[in-house]
C-alpha cells in the first residue's frame, strides 16, 4: 500500500472537528481523553479561523490535519502527534514541543518552535521574528526566510533555514547548530560561523529529508553556532552583553 | 614638654560606610558585580512597623485554646475545577533544584504535606524529591523553561507562570558553572560547567494581552482543572496585579524586594522593587477596583517570618502568604553549628548568602553530594511542619484577640502603624491618630 493511499484511507476514517460547531475546549479534551493505543489516530479540524491554543497538549501518536489558518500556540506541547496546518500559524507554533511533528503550509509568525525540546517543526513558507527562540532540542526546518533575533539563546537543537535570516541570529547561542543558506543580517553575540564539516553536511541532509525538502543540497547551506566565549563570565567581554 | 592639640576622632563616613568601602575594593581587584543570594538586607518599613489593636470593649475577643480561629484557604476558585485547598494560609515559595539540593527539595515537601500546603518547584523543573514528597504542588512555569514539559505539567496541582521576582523584577538568575552538575545540565539542556544565565523575559510573549492567550494555551492543556497563579515581582503592584486579573489568573502573587533569589546582582537586589509592606494596598486595592478582591486570591511574600506577619498581611487583604529564606532557616539554612565553615567562608552563621557557590555547609543551597547529605530530608521535614505551625498558632492568637473566628476576617482597622512611612504605604492610621498619610489628598 502506498503512503497516498494510506492517507487516503486514514482521511476518510478520521474524526473531524468543525470549529464552526463544536467548541475548542470540545477538540482539545478529545484529543486528551485519547487512550493510549487507540485507534481513533486520524483527525482534521475544520474552520480553525484563527483561534488560538488548537491541538495543545497532544500525547499520543496521532495525525492531525488542520484545515485552515489557526491563531497563537498550535501544537504546543506536542508530544508525539503528527500536526499539519493547511494554512499559516500565529504565534507560538509548536512552542516546548516534546515530540512529534508539526508542518505549517503557510507561514508562521514569531516565536515558532520557541523553547522546544524534542521533534521537527516544518514551516514551508517564512516565519516571523525569534524562530527557535530558546530551542532547547527541537528541529526546525523553514522553507523561507526567518526574521530578526531568532535562536535567540538557543541551547540545543538544528535550526534550518533556506532563505534567509535577519538581524542578531543566535544571540547568545548555546549549543544549537543553525543551518542558512541565504544571507544573514547580521549574527548576535557570541554566534559565529562554522566549518560545515561532513557530519554536518549528513546531518543536515537528514534534516531536509525528514522535512521533505527536495533539489537543495547541504553544500549550499552556511553552518552557525556557539563561539562559547560567554560560557564563563569574563570581565573582558562585557562589551558583548 | 610640648603641646599637642586634643586629636579629633576619627570618623568614618556614613555614606562610605565599611560595607561600601569593602565592595569598592572588591569591584576594583575582580571586574564583576557581586552576585549573591536572598533578598534586600537593608532596613525597609516592614510588618515591623505595624501593630495590632487587641479587643477590649469596642471589639469583643475570643478566649484562646477553646473557641475556633479558621485558618484554610482555598485558591484558585474563579475558573480551575480543582482548587487548592490549605489548612493554613502560609505556602512554601518557588525554588529550583539546583539552586537547592534533592534532599532540601525533599525536606521542603515532606515539610509543607504535614502542614497541609503546597510547595513549588522553581527554575529546574520539577523533581521526584518534591512530587513524591508534596502533596500539592505548584509547577513554575519560568521564562527559562528548563525542564518544562506535558507530563509534569498534568502532574502539578497547580502552574505559576513567573513574571517577575521581589528580589529582581525585570532581572534574569545567574547560576555560577561550578553549581551545573550532570544532573543540573541533564534537567536544563545545558552543557555542565558553564554560567547558566537564565531569561528576564518569556520568549513566546511579550505583553499582558500575549498572557492573556498564554493563560488560555496552559488552561487548555490541562484542561481547566488547575488554578493558574500569576508572579510578579513588586514593582508596579496596582497595574500588575490588574493586568494579571485582566489577563485571566486565578491567584496572583506579588513578591516584595526582601523576597529571596538563588543569585543576582547585589545591586540588583537593594536597588530595584518595592517594599513587601508597600505592595499590599496597591495591590489589594487593584482587585477592589475591579470587583475581583476574594475571586481572584493574593498571596504576598518577601521576609514572611512568623504569625504576627502572616496576620498583618491578612489584614491588609492578602488570602496567604508565602515563604521562602524562613523555610530555608527552618531546614536548618545558616544555622550557627556551621559556624566554623562559615568563617573559613569568609561569613558567619546568619550572613552567609553565596548560595550560587554550591559551598553551602548546610547542605541546602549546594549540588555537592557530600554536603547535601547534611541534611536530613525526614527531620528538616519535621522542623518545617514545627515552625509553619508556630507561625499559624501565632497568627491565630492575634486573630483571636482581635475577635476573629477566622484569619481571613482580620482587617486594616485592626492595624496601626507606628512610622508616618508605614501608615502611608499600609494605608493604616498612624497609632494614636486618626490620620492616613496620603488619604483625602494631604
Amino acid at each position: 500500500m502506498t503512503a497516498t493511499s494510506k492517507a487516503t484511507r486514514d482521511q476518510a476514517h478520521a474524526r473531524v472537528f468543525d470549529l464552526d460547531a463544536m467548541s475548542l475546549r470540545e477538540l482539545n479534551q478529545a484529543l486528551h481523553g485519547l487512550a493510549p493505543g487507540s485507534n481513533e489516530t486520524a483527525w482534521e479540524v475544520l474552520n480553525p479561523k484563527g483561534n488560538h491554543s488548537v491541538a495543545v497538549g497532544v500525547d499520543q501518536p496521532v495525525s492531525i490535519d488542520v484545515r485552515g489558518s489557526v491563531g497563537y500556540y498550535c501544537g504546543g506541547m506536542n508530544s508525539g502527534g503528527t500536526i499539519t496546518v493547511h494554512g499559516s500559524a500565529g504565534p507560538g507554533v509548536g512552542e516546548n514541543m516534546m515530540s512529534g511533528s508539526i508542518t505549517v503550509k503557510g507561514d508562521a509568525s514569531q516565536y515558532a518552535g520557541a523553547t522546544g525540546k524534542g521533534g521537527l517543526l516544518v514551516i514551508e513558507g517564512n516565519a516571523s521574528s525569534r524562530c527557535g527562540i530558546s530551542m532547547k532540542g527541537i528541529d526546525i526546518v523553514v522553507h523561507g526566510n526567518i526574521g530578526h533575533m531568532s535562536a535567540f539563546m538557543a541551547q540545543s537543537g538544528n535550526l534550518v533555514v533556506l532563505g534567509d535570516a535577519g538581524d542578531a541570529l543566535g544571540d547568545s547561542i548555546y549549543e544549537a547548530r543553525l543551518f542558512v543558506r541565504g544571507k544573514v543580517d547580521s549574527l548576535g553575540a557570541d554566534c559565529i560561523a562554522k566549518e560545515m564539516r561532513p557530519e554536518h553536511l549528513e546531518l543536515l541532509q537528514g534534516l531536509l529529508d525528514r522535512a521533505g525538502v527536495t533539489g537543495v543540497k547541504p553544500s549550499e547551506f552556511k553552518r552557525y553556532g556557539s563561539a562559547r566565549t560567554l560560557y564563563n563570565f569574563n570581565i573582558d567581554n562585557a562589551d558583548a552583553y | 614638654m610640648t603641646y599637642r592639640n586634643p586629636p579629633t576622632t576619627p570618623r568614618k563616613s556614613a555614606t562610605f560606610d565599611d560595607y561600601t568601602l569593602s565592595e569598592i575594593r572588591r569591584a576594583a581587584a575582580t571586574g564583576i558585580y557581586d552576585i549573591r543570594g536572598a533578598g534586600a538586607k537593608r532596613k525597609l518599613p516592614h510588618f515591623d512597623d505595624l501593630l495590632f489593636l487587641g479587643a477590649s470593649i469596642s471589639r469583643y475577643p475570643l478566649e484562646g485554646y477553646r473557641e475556633r480561629c479558621d485558618t484554610s484557604v482555598v485558591l484558585g476558585s474563579r475558573h480551575a475545577k480543582k482548587p487548592i485547598e490549605l489548612k493554613i494560609p502560609i505556602t512554601i515559595a518557588g525554588m529550583s533544584f539546583g539552586s537547592l539540593s534533592g534532599p532540601a527539595k525533599e525536606a521542603l515537601g515532606r515539610g509543607a504535606t504535614l502542614s497541609g500546603t503546597s510547595t513549588t518547584t522553581g527554575d529546574g523543573g520539577m523533581t521526584e524529591e518534591e512530587r513524591g514528597h508534596s502533596k500539592q504542588l505548584v509547577y513554575q512555569y519560568l521564562p527559562s523553561r528548563y525542564g518544562m514539559n506535558l507530563r509534569d505539567l498534568r502532574r502539578a496541582d497547580a502552574i505559576e507562570v513567573v513574571v517577575g521576582q521581589g528580589a529582581k523584577p525585570g532581572g534574569g538568575g545567574m547560576l555560577l558553572g561550578q553549581k551545573i552538575s550532570d544532573r543540573v545540565a541533564e534537567m536544563r539542556t545545558l552543557p555542565k560547567g558553564i554560567d547558566q544565565r537564565s531569561a528576564s523575559r518569556h520568549p513566546d510573549w511579550t505583553g499582558p494581552d500575549d498572557l492573556e492567550i498564554k493563560i488560555l494555551e496552559l488552561r487548555e492543556i490541562t484542561d481547566w482543572e488547575k488554578p493558574i497563579y500569576v508572579k510578579v515581582g513588586g514593582a508596579r503592584p496596582y497595574y500588575d496585579t490588574a493586568l494579571a486579573v485582566k489577563a485571566g489568573a486565578d491567584v496572583v502573587v506579588v513578591d516584595g524586594m526582601q523576597g529571596g533569589t538563588a543569585a543576582t546582582q547585589e545591586v540588583f537586589i537593594e536597588n530595584v522593587g518595592q517594599p513587601t509592606l508597600a505592595c499590599i494596598r496597591p495591590a489589594v486595592q487593584a482587585l477592589q477596583d475591579l470587583g475581583m478582591h476574594r475571586k481572584v486570591q493574593l498571596i504576598i511574600s518577601g521576609g514572611i517570618r512568623n504569625g504576627a506577619d502572616v496576620a498583618k498581611a491578612l489584614a491588609l487583604g492578602v488570602d496567604a502568604v508565602s515563604i521562602g529564606t524562613a523555610a530555608l532557616v527552618a531546614l536548618g539554612d545558616n544555622d550557627p553549628r556551621w559556624e566554623a565553615e562559615y568563617n573559613d567562608l569568609g561569613t558567619t552563621a546568619g550572613a552567609y548568602d553565596d548560595w550560587h557557590e554550591g559551598r553551602d555547609p548546610a547542605g541546602i543551597t549546594t549540588q555537592d553530594p557530600d554536603l547535601m547529605k547534611r541534611v536530613d530530608p525526614v527531620a528538616a521535614g519535621r522542623r518545617l511542619a514545627n515552625y509553619l505551625k508556630v507561625m499559624t498558632l501565632e497568627a491565630q492568637t492575634i486573630a483571636r484577640a482581635c475577635g476573629k473566628n477566622s484569619l481571613h476576617n482580620l482587617e486594616p482597622e485592626d492595624l496601626v502603624a507606628l512610622t508616618i512611612e508605614a501608615a502611608a504605604m499600609a494605608g493604616v492610621p498612624l497609632a494614636g491618630t486618626n490620620w492616613i498619610p496620603g488619604k483625602n489628598g494631604f
